[in-house]
């Protein structure tokens, strides 16, 4: 907003100018006029404008009221609380301990296990195999289904009595079937075995995109060396791919920490399932709203986010200059 | 920044990342965003309609209704009772249907926002929590017509904390251990009267080869009737009203004891109950896997196959401590009126017809498990688990509503859900950490 006025001055003053020096005219090439200011000041002003209302305001205004406490009626009821809200959380507030150590099982699963199945899709599907494109997209599906198809997929498979996994097991409708949502210490691996399925595929996408960007000639040259296969993917193609690493490893991070739908879905993050995400939800939206509680948990898990999103900026900015 | 937007822009404030999660959730349908502007739109078009207030109520002859009844059959009662008030009066009624959990978590920025006339309702501190906020209207001198209708029960159940009317009944149905007679008459078993009378026959059940107590808590609501009712048993009717409203503390040996009892029937609960929902449970009952199953009566909803629903029995919640037998759990619905159309007439009429024998019945027509609760209502229409239930509600010394509807919603949602479904998981509960929470949230309001 504040660069429109700032574009306006020198459009009036420009046509004096260029009448009067006679070397402006290489100038006037190079720089901008008026009108371009103008329009950039819109293409660069309205983004920041919509970032700022829908982002940053909501953003900061959360940090305020992540000190307080507030019924979320009347603007009045706002009062002061000071650090209670943290306080509570880490305190007194139970499923917060556990929805920590979940999202870093998350992250450690997601990393050691989906990531690397991500990738090993993608090197198999970079062989020129028949049928390579069908592939491509029977993994890349589950990345673009609906959150509700999701969850019905799993619950077919998962179901304790009606499911696939319990009659492939053969202990559907026994005393011995595992009951794989409702049973606290199995529920969070098979929501990461779901999420694996979606993970797995955005990861081969991208990787395939990487690998077709390796020039071929760094790898006819490591098997003229006589590197064997694992040698040639491993010390150097891998390594030929570090912007695509990188991305992998920070879309990794964050899709750790943002990690949601799935065990919404499976039972609104409770037993065993919590996630700092699901108690954000859990305590902001709906009838049970506590908005200081739910504001001090997004604050700590903004925090968090930060850093993984700091460290890449830094790194991308780095190379741009 | 307008206080009416506040609501939703504090469940916007988050980081990028779970702000985008939080519209994903949105495409399941359960997050409050999305749904507050919905509403918006839904009630846009009923601006006009209700007058402005400025107006007088004489001329509005229309009546718009937020309605979270969005399952089939209630939904379809609903309409009866429109489509009857219509006949009735010529004026015309509006329903936006909303899903019901949709409804319910977003009632805060509905109700600030530009709702309907009328809106679907409980009674208890649901009710009296936005009564006392002034985002509801008092109704009187609806009351002043159809008072006479109620019983005193009804009356202190629809009455704010200032003492005035804002609710207006319609359905209300009892909890209980609901069985199939067939099950029961073949091994012999007994309706037990008392709470060891019940631990035996759970016994015998599962020596007989069956899950004794249908169970399911996934949503973690269906758990609160049974805390509720071993609460009211051992401690009293009172006591469960004090212990919702934060007059006494959770940490404390009452409460402690309410769980020991309760420990006694955990080994006979459905061991499968944290992964079920109450419709598998229901299920579970009728296909005689589980010889009993404690919840409303609405479980019958569950029994499409006739022969099933004839052979459905229930009884209340065996004597353990205090009181015998004289508490139910007998939740109320009903409709309120929004701030907004204090002075639609037409609205205030469609609330008197609610109150009315003739609008409930309408009701009923449609929906059969639940009972009617106007003095002059048609009962000869009932079957004989209607009739049971409305015996036992009117022979009720006190009727309770449910602990999510008696106690502050994130007392119920955020406290109670995950300690209960620990209590059932293992057994354990930490009353000392109940009352830390309890003391935080309910000082938050």
């Amino acid at each position: 907003m504040s660069d429109l006025p700032l574009v306006g001055l020198p459009a009036d003053v420009r046509p004096e100018r260029t009448t009067t020096a006679a070397a402006g005219k290489s100038r006037k090439v190079r720089r901008l006029n008026g009108r371009d200011k103008l329009v950039l000041g819109f293409m660069v002003g309205i983004p920041t404008l919509i970032q700022a209302v829908f982002i940053w305001i909501p953003m900061l205004l959360s940090v305020a009221l992540s000190f307080t406490k507030w019924n979320g009626l009347a603007l009045s009821d706002i009062k002061s609380n000071g650090l209670q809200n943290y306080k509570f959380v880490v305190q007194d507030y139970p499923p917060f301990w556990p929805a920590v150590q979940h999202n870093i099982i998350w992250l450690a699963f997601l990393a050691l296990v989906a990531t690397p199945i991500g990738l090993l899709l993608a090197v198999l599907l970079d062989q020129k195999i028949k049928g390579s494109r069908i592939y491509q997209s029977i993994f890349f599906t589950p990345v673009m289904l609906s959150l509700v198809l999701v969850g019905i997929i799993w619950q077919l498979m998962y179901e304790k009595d009606n499911g696939l996994i319990n009659n492939l097991l053969r202990t559907a409708n026994t005393p011995n079937a595992t009951d794989w949502y409702g049973n606290s210490s199995i529920n969070l691996w098979a929501a990461l075995v779901a999420a694996t399925w979606r993970h797995a595929g955005y990861i081969m996408v991208l990787y395939l995109a990487g690998l077709k960007g390796v020039d071929p000639s760094l790898k006819e040259a490591a098997a003229i060396d006589g590197a064997t296969a694992s040698q040639t993917f491993f010390r150097v193609v891998f390594p030929a791919m570090r912007p695509i690493n990188i991305v992998v490893v920070v879309i990794t991070i964050i899709e750790a920490l943002r990690a949601f739908d799935i065990v919404y879905i499976i039972n609104r993050g409770t037993n065993g399932l919590e996630l700092i995400s699901a108690l954000i939800v859990q305590n902001l939206v709906g009838e049970g709203q506590v908005i200081g509680v739910g504001s001090a948990l997004s604050v700590m898990l903004l925090v968090i986010s930060l850093v993984p999103i700091t460290i890449y900026l830094v790194r991308t900015f780095k190379k741009v200059d | 920044m307008a206080p009416q937007e506040s609501a939703p822009s504090a469940a916007e404030t988050e980081s990028g990342f779970s702000r985008r999660t939080v519209l994903k959730g949105i495409g399941f349908g359960a997050a409050g965003i999305a749904a507050a502007p919905v509403l918006a739109a839904c009630t846009g078009g009923s601006k006009p309609s209700s007058g402005g207030g400025g107006g007088g109520g004489a001329a509005s002859k229309s009546v718009t209704v937020g309605s979270g009844s969005s399952d089939d059959v209630p939904k379809r009662a609903y309409q009866a009772v429109f489509d009857a008030f219509k006949a009735q009066s010529g004026d015309t009624v509006k329903v936006n249907t909303v899903p019901h959990n949709d409804f319910q978590n977003n009632i805060n920025s509905y109700l600030q926002g530009s709702p309907d006339d009328v809106f679907t309702w409980f009674a208890g501190y649901r009710m009296r929590y936005y009564a006392g906020k002034s985002l509801v209207a008092p109704v009187d001198d609806v009351w002043d017509s159809i008072g006479s209708n109620f019983s005193d029960a009804l009356k202190q159940a629809s009455t704010g904390d200032d003492g005035k009317k804002y609710f207006v009944p319609n359905y209300n149905y009892p909890w209980g251990y609901f069985y199939r007679k067939s099950l029961w008459a073949s091994k012999g078993y007994q309706v037990p009267k008392t709470f060891d009378e019940l631990k035996t026959l759970c016994a015998q059940m599962k020596k007989d080869g069956l899950i004794p107590i249908g169970f399911a808590d996934k949503d973690g609501w269906p758990a609160m009737g049974t805390f509720d009712y071993i609460n009211m048993r051992t401690n009293g009717y009172q006591f469960h009203v004090d212990l919702c409203a934060h007059k006494e503390s959770w940490d404390q040996q009452k409460v402690k004891d309410v769980f020991d009892n309760w420990k006694a029937l955990l080994p006979f609960q459905d061991p499968s109950a944290l992964g079920a929902t109450w419709q598998e449970a229901a299920q579970n009952l009728g296909k005689q896997k589980s010889g009993m199953y404690l919840l409303g009566s609405f479980v019958t909803q569950q029994f499409t196959d006739k022969k099933v629903l004839a052979d459905i029995d229930f009884f209340p919640f065996p004597a353990m401590a205090v009181e015998g037998q004289d508490s139910v759990e007998a939740p109320i619905d009903g409709l309120m009126l929004t701030k907004k159309a204090a002075n639609n007439q037409a609205a205030k009429d469609l609330l008197k017809f609610m109150g009315s024998g003739k609008g409930q019945d309408a009701y009923a027509s449609i929906d059969t498990s639940n009972l009617q609760t106007a003095k002059d209502a048609d009962t000869s229409k009932f079957n004989a688990l209607n009739k049971k239930s409305a015996e036992i509600i009117a022979n009720a010394k006190h009727i309770s509503q449910f602990f999510d509807r008696d106690a502050l919603p994130a007392m119920a949602n955020n406290v109670m859900i995950p300690a209960l479904q620990k209590f059932i998981k293992d057994g354990s509960i930490d009353t000392k950490n109940l009352e830390a929470q309890a003391k935080s949230l309910y000082a938050a309001q």
